[in-house]
């Protein structure tokens, strides 16, 4: 370096000596430098977004994922206020239709055909119809209930983890307590207090289910809150909540997005549960759980003594395809937010 | 700190736990619209008000909340869980019938997930990114991804419908302890510890790799000690702290998984008993399975600690 530069323009930059990329007047044509690549830095959640699309299995993943919430979706028309909001019908079915009614031929348990491409329930209905339906219930729950908890989570690890001494301390006493019973078994109680139902399933998984992530966002917080750029926050006079929001929850964020998303999957699996254990949806709904359950006692002793295995098989292999698809995209996640340091993905709490 | 220190400590600590629990349970069944005794008096409508507030005090159910929970505790520490609304049974005597088939249930499925997982996961670490190790993971994420509840149906479906290997149903309740019900055992004791056979499995890989690049690895090796040596007395030591550390958590799920294991199997444990009690509103049993469930997995936890900090002292300084 012979020559110094003004450095008025460019106080307080840190300059690599020896090697001076504004001063490289020739490039190798095939590098994809461009004059605006060089000043842009790339962002945890872009470099982790171009990780995540390079991995194959993750992607097709999401690829499940979403056709399967798509034939939710579009599996029926879908009324609203006496207005029909979504009108197309990839099921050809009602879910309750019966159809010996209307087709004589057709009779209970009939195996899979090309009418019925995953042939008929014990109460003569098209179980294809059926399956495609019932991810409206158990999906758009798991969704929802994640949703919830995660906030609810991690204001609650925030504020614990920030404030600490006797706070945090009564604050994680009670995260212990949730933590002595399992989720599924709290769940089951308040569904026997509430009884069935689409916004008491929400409820019931969603009232204790915010444990886990405020455990994990106040571990991550106290790691967080010891940082130089926490210090210099305060330092400049930011207020509390500030500090808390602005600066220590968006850090906080990667394992908590990888728990969310591997949480989904456990939330299917506990709506099919109650479900299957005659707690969840009123009876005859086309929800996989219940599903599974109505043909519980006819999967031993079929009419004429066949096995109805289509019964059981389609709508628990449902539930296993799309629960193994969030498992597959949480650990994609973890693989692309490099949030493995925290042991989230590894099964469990830290 | 001792040993002892650190497992006082920690006893110690579990006492706001233990309040907590106890007042979650009390809590959740206080807010039931219904006690017991509304729910006698609907079946029998004879029963005149001053009758009604004998039951209840009778029942521990007259007075103000506090004085209710202090009731409840004070029986509940001397093991009265009060009786079955239909039968008039003892309900700690329904639980001590109850108690050993889950605890059967839930060891073999212990046993079950440590015997499939270990060996899988030191495999599956060894030969880590080659094809041995894609199939073990992919295998491990279907465990961890598949509904207990229709596992249990397709092993039926399998085994005993197509394959006639197990029986349905016992075809007899024998004893717990008689040999053949072993046999009965297989199906929901595998059921059941899929989930945690393949919960260790990840663990065992992840921690497993990590440990073979560290130093210690390196020297072992240049000593010339056999790989088989290092993996199994060297590494394996290591990595099985991770695996303690998870126990508490597959604990708490192999006791929520046995309520629907039990279910489908029709096993008569507690699981079993939970549901038939949620069902026909036996507050008392469910109340009790619940305080039980929750004390087991305390329990748990402190073992799961106590182990942790005997394999790995640096924890007692934490």
């Amino acid at each position: 370096m012979t020559e110094q530069r003004n450095t008025h323009s460019d106080r307080g930059r840190i300059r690599v000596t020896g090697f001076d990329a504004d001063r490289v007047r020739e490039r190798e044509p095939i590098s994809d430098w461009t004059d605006e690549a060089g000043d842009e830095a790339v962002g945890r959640w872009h470099r982790g977004l171009q990780r995540f699309v390079r991995n194959r299995s993750a992607m097709g993943a999401v690829v499940i994922v979403v056709l399967m919430s798509l034939a939710a979706i579009f599996a029926r028309p879908i009324e609203m206020f006496g207005f029909v909001i979504q009108p197309l019908a990839l099921a050809p079915y009602e879910p309750t239709t019966i159809l010996y009614l209307q087709d004589p031929t057709i009779s209970t348990y009939d195996p899979p055909s090309w009418d019925h491409p995953m042939g008929v329930d014990g109460s003569g209905r098209d179980l294809y119809s059926r399956v495609l339906v019932g991810g409206r219930y158990s999906i758009s729950i798991g969704f929802i209930v994640v949703g919830l908890t995660a906030s609810f989570g991690l204001i609650y690890g925030a504020i614990s983890g920030y404030y600490g001494g006797n706070v945090d301390e009564v604050m994680m006493r009670i995260v212990d307590t949730i933590f002595a019973f399992p989720g599924l078994i709290l769940a089951l109680i308040i569904v026997a207090i509430l009884g069935g139902g689409y916004w008491q399933l929400v409820l019931a998984f969603s009232l204790f289910g915010w444990a886990g992530y405020g455990r994990l966002v106040r571990g991550e917080v106290l790691k967080i809150k010891e940082s130089e750029y926490v210090l210099a926050a305060k330092a400049l006079g930011a207020r509390d909540l500030s500090v808390v929001f602005r600066h220590i929850a968006p850090n906080a964020m990667p394992p908590l997005i990888v728990l969310a998303s591997l949480n989904i999957g456990t939330v299917v699996i506990g709506v099919a549960a109650l479900g299957f254990l005659g707690l969840g949806m009123d009876p005859g709904t086309a929800e996989w759980g219940t599903m599974l359950d109505e043909t519980r006692e006819t999967l031993i002793q079929g009419p004429d003594g066949r096995i109805p295995w289509w019964a059981t098989v389609y709508p628990g292999g449902a539930i296993f395809l799309f629960v193994m698809s969030m498992n597959m995209i949480g650990d994609g996640i973890n693989d692309a937010l490099d949030a493995q340091q925290t042991g989230v993905g590894r099964g469990g709490e830290e | 700190m001792s040993l002892r220190r650190f497992i006082l400590k920690r006893i110690l600590s579990l006492i706001p736990i233990m309040f907590g629990v106890s007042v979650i349970t009390f809590g959740l069944f206080h807010l039931t619209p219904g006690d017991p005794v509304s729910q006698l008096v609907a079946l029998n409508p004879d029963v005149s008000p001053a009758e009604e507030e004998q039951l209840r005090r009778r029942w521990g159910l007259s007075g103000p909340v506090w004085e209710q929970y202090l009731t409840w505790v004070s029986n509940v520490l001397v093991g009265d869980f009060g009786q079955e609304l239909r039968t008039g049974r003892e309900v700690s005597g329904i639980i001590a019938t109850r108690l050993p088939e889950t605890i059967a249930l839930g060891l073999f499925g212990w046993v079950f997930a440590l015997v499939i997982a270990i060996p899988t996961g030191i495999y599956a670490a060894v030969k880590k990114d080659q094809l041995g190790d894609t199939v073990s993971r992919f295998i491990a994420l279907s465990g961890i991804s598949i509904p207990n509840f229709w596992l249990g149906l397709m092993l039926i479906l399998i085994f005993s419908l197509y394959l006639g290997l197990f029986p349905v149903l016992a075809p007899s309740r024998l004893p717990l302890y008689h040999p053949e019900m072993l046999w009965y055992l297989i199906l929901p004791g595998i059921t059941i510890g899929t989930a945690a056979a393949a919960s260790i499995m990840r663990v065992m890989r992840t921690s497993m790799a990590e440990e073979l690049n560290k130093e210690y690895v390196t020297a072992a090796r240049a000593k010339g000690l056999p790989e088989r040596q290092v993996i199994l007395k060297h590494v394996l030591r290591n990595s099985l702290i991770s695996v303690v550390t998870l126990a508490a958590t597959l604990t708490a799920g192999i006791v929520a998984g046995s309520v629907v294991v039990e279910v489908v199997f029709n096993w008569p444990g507690l699981g079993y008993e939970f549901i038939n009690a949620i069902n026909q509103r036996e507050i008392n049993i469910v109340m009790a399975i619940t305080l039980f469930t929750g004390l087991f997995v305390i329990l748990a936890n402190l073992a799961a600690d106590i182990i942790y900090a005997i394999l790995d002292p640096r924890i007692r300084y934490d």
